[in-house]
């Protein structure tokens, strides 16, 4: 069998942060362990787009870094492509792309000057750059004459496709998408479904993606993980599930798990 | 294999120098009103000195082309090291509110590769940016260069650079420690250099304390090694103990620098302080 694309074994994550308890004086803050992430299994195999399927502050994210070698995991060990994401990180890194929420862009610079920046770090630069950028831009539905206009002016649509026509530039086996389509209208939402769909035709490479839209994980995914509260509630097809756990939608089925709709938040303060 | 992994390491630190050339063609207007500010400050330091005569300093020891000259290698030279730092310290900072840190620290580039890209940009950049103040400071003060052996102060500028790369990563460490407090201490870092480091004053003049701090900065070295080229016209053959000196400063530091950076790295892995959102 081939290696797994995602091996993760007993991988847990929580945070310190120091609170103040209501009521309590100001100076007096104690440090807290916030569970972000309780002991995980997961293993995927190489090709095709996961979903993983979870309201706000439920650990997806969190799962995400981890995969990226952007944190290290309390407990366990994860694997990318065999490669240990803590002490072959560098390894990881050639073979992982994470498109996040908020797509992480030198604002002042233009999507070209991005985008050559991410060539360079991944040693993929070279006199047909250009010319690739262009494909891939125009492959999304980006408007060329954006190519060279600072970020800062695009639609946050139009940055996120060139967020994910970036991660297409550098090649990578294991994609990382870290809810691609939130606060996109429905236009530019369809336009990069769309893009992950003809991913998952061509199943050359592995997809993960975090969202906590229901309706895109059915359509999108062909395997779905549920998460609230850093657990793995359910893991499967999603017509699967819907008939294991007897709900019509997904999102029934999240209903069914945990009582609440995705909608509903986890309490979280947001750290300054 | 090995030659590709290299191939691609100099393509990133290329990537880093041509990201800071674009950033700086944006902020063009900017860069202009720092120069002049530059221009300005090391002018005033030079009028400063004209004026000491008038203020009654004097006596017949007293050399005022000497004095202004002495003034004016510490306002340049100060001015390069600051913006270097600054630079350096602030490659990390940035990125932090840019938002772009967690793609940087995700790419496969070696931090060693990351670190000296910047560095070295800022380096360039300190230097051609000083070589233009130097240029205006030469026209209107009518600096008499004629006791200077530049060859020896070339010497010591070029080794000095290494402490410096030292220096600039530590620095650049203190935001990825603590994201609030990290760029506050690297400005009061620079300030406790230009107080200890004799950019315009012998370290003699300080209070014990501070002289055994300015002992170990390695600024102290490439000044006071630079204002012996220009004003006493010290040799390459001269400068040679203090280029020694400047060479193992930098042969502590780098690598102190890179280790620490790497040590920071991980812990803010651990705790999640890079850059978090959603
Ligand atoms: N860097 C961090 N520092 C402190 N707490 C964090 C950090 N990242 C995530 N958390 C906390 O961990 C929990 C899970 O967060 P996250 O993985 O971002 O969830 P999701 O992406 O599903 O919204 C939340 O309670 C969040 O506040
Ligand atoms: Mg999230």
């Amino acid at each position: 069998m081939s290696i797994p694309a995602i091996e993760i074994q007993g991988v847990s994550k929580a945070f310190r942060r120091r609170e103040r308890e209501a009521g309590a004086p100001w100076w007096r803050r104690d440090w807290k362990d916030k569970v972000a992430l309780h002991e995980l299994d997961l293993i995927v195999q190489p090709g095709g787009v996961t979903g993983i399927l979870g309201p706000n502050g439920s650990g997806k994210s969190t799962l995400i870094r981890i995969l990226g070698t952007l944190l290290t995991p309390d407990t366990g060990t994860a694997r990318v492509f065999g490669w240990d994401v803590v002490k072959e990180a560098l390894q990881v890194r050639r073979h992982v792309n994470r498109v996040s929420v908020e797509a992480a862009f030198f604002k002042e610079l233009s999507p070209w000057e991005n985008m050559v920046y991410a060539a360079r770090l991944y040693g993929s630069a070279g006199s047909g750059t250009r010319r690739r950028v262009v494909e891939i831009l125009e492959l999304l539905g980006l408007p060329l004459d954006v190519i060279d206009q600072p970020m800062k002016q695009l639609s946050r649509g139009q940055q996120q496709k060139v967020a994910i026509a970036r991660s297409f530039l550098t090649a990578p086996s294991l994609l990382l998408m870290d809810e691609p389509t939130t606060g996109l209208d429905p236009r530019s939402k369809k336009e990069v479904q769309t893009v992950l769909e003809t991913l998952r035709a061509e199943r050359e490479i592995t997809v993960l993606v975090c969202t906590h839209d229901m309706n895109e994980a059915e359509a999108l995914c062909e395997r779905v993980l549920m998460m609230d509260g850093g657990r793995v509630l359910a893991d499967g097809r999603p017509a699967e599930l819907c008939r294991i756990h007897g709900g019509a939608t997904l999102e029934g089925v999240f209903m069914h798990l945990t009582g609440k709709t995705l909608e509903a938040e986890e309490p979280e303060e947001v750290a300054p | 294999m090995t030659v590709t992994v290299r191939h691609s390491e100099m393509g990133a630190l290329l990537g880093f120098a041509e990201r800071q050339l674009y950033v700086y063609k944006r902020y063009w207007v900017w860069e202009v009103v720092w120069l002049f500010y530059s221009v300005v400050s090391v002018l005033s330091i030079g009028f400063l000195a004209s004026g000491l005569g008038t203020l009654g300093a004097g006596g017949e020891s007293f050399d005022l082309r000497k004095a202004q000259l002495y003034l004016l290698v510490g306002a340049l030279l100060w001015g390069y090291l600051s913006l270097v730092f600054m630079e350096a310290a602030y490659a990390i900072a940035w990125e932090r509110w840019e938002g772009t840190i967690e793609y940087t620290f995700m790419a496969p580039v070696r931090r060693m590769t990351h670190l000296m890209g910047i560095c070295l940009f800022a380096i360039g950049y300190g230097l051609a940016r000083t070589f233009i103040v130097l240029l205006v400071a030469v026209a209107i003060f009518n600096i008499d260069f004629s006791h200077a052996n530049v060859a020896g102060a070339l010497l010591v500028l070029a080794a000095s650079i290494v402490p410096l790369i030292g220096l600039a990563i530590l620095t650049s460490v203190l935001p990825l420690l603590s994201p609030q407090k990290g760029e506050q201490m690297s400005f009061a870092v620079q300030g406790f250099m230009l107080l200890v480091s004799g950019v315009y004053y012998p370290l003699s003049v300080l209070p014990m304390p501070l002289q055994v701090a300015g002992a170990a900065s390695p600024l102290t070295y490439a000044l006071s090694g630079m204002r012996r080229s220009l004003l006493e016209g010290a040799g390459v053959g001269d400068q040679l103990p203090t280029v020694g000196i400047l060479l193992a400063m930098g042969a502590a530091l780098i690598p102190a620098g890179i280790l620490v950076f790497s040590w920071a790295e991980r812990r803010a892995k651990r705790l999640g302080l890079l850059k978090r959102s959603g």
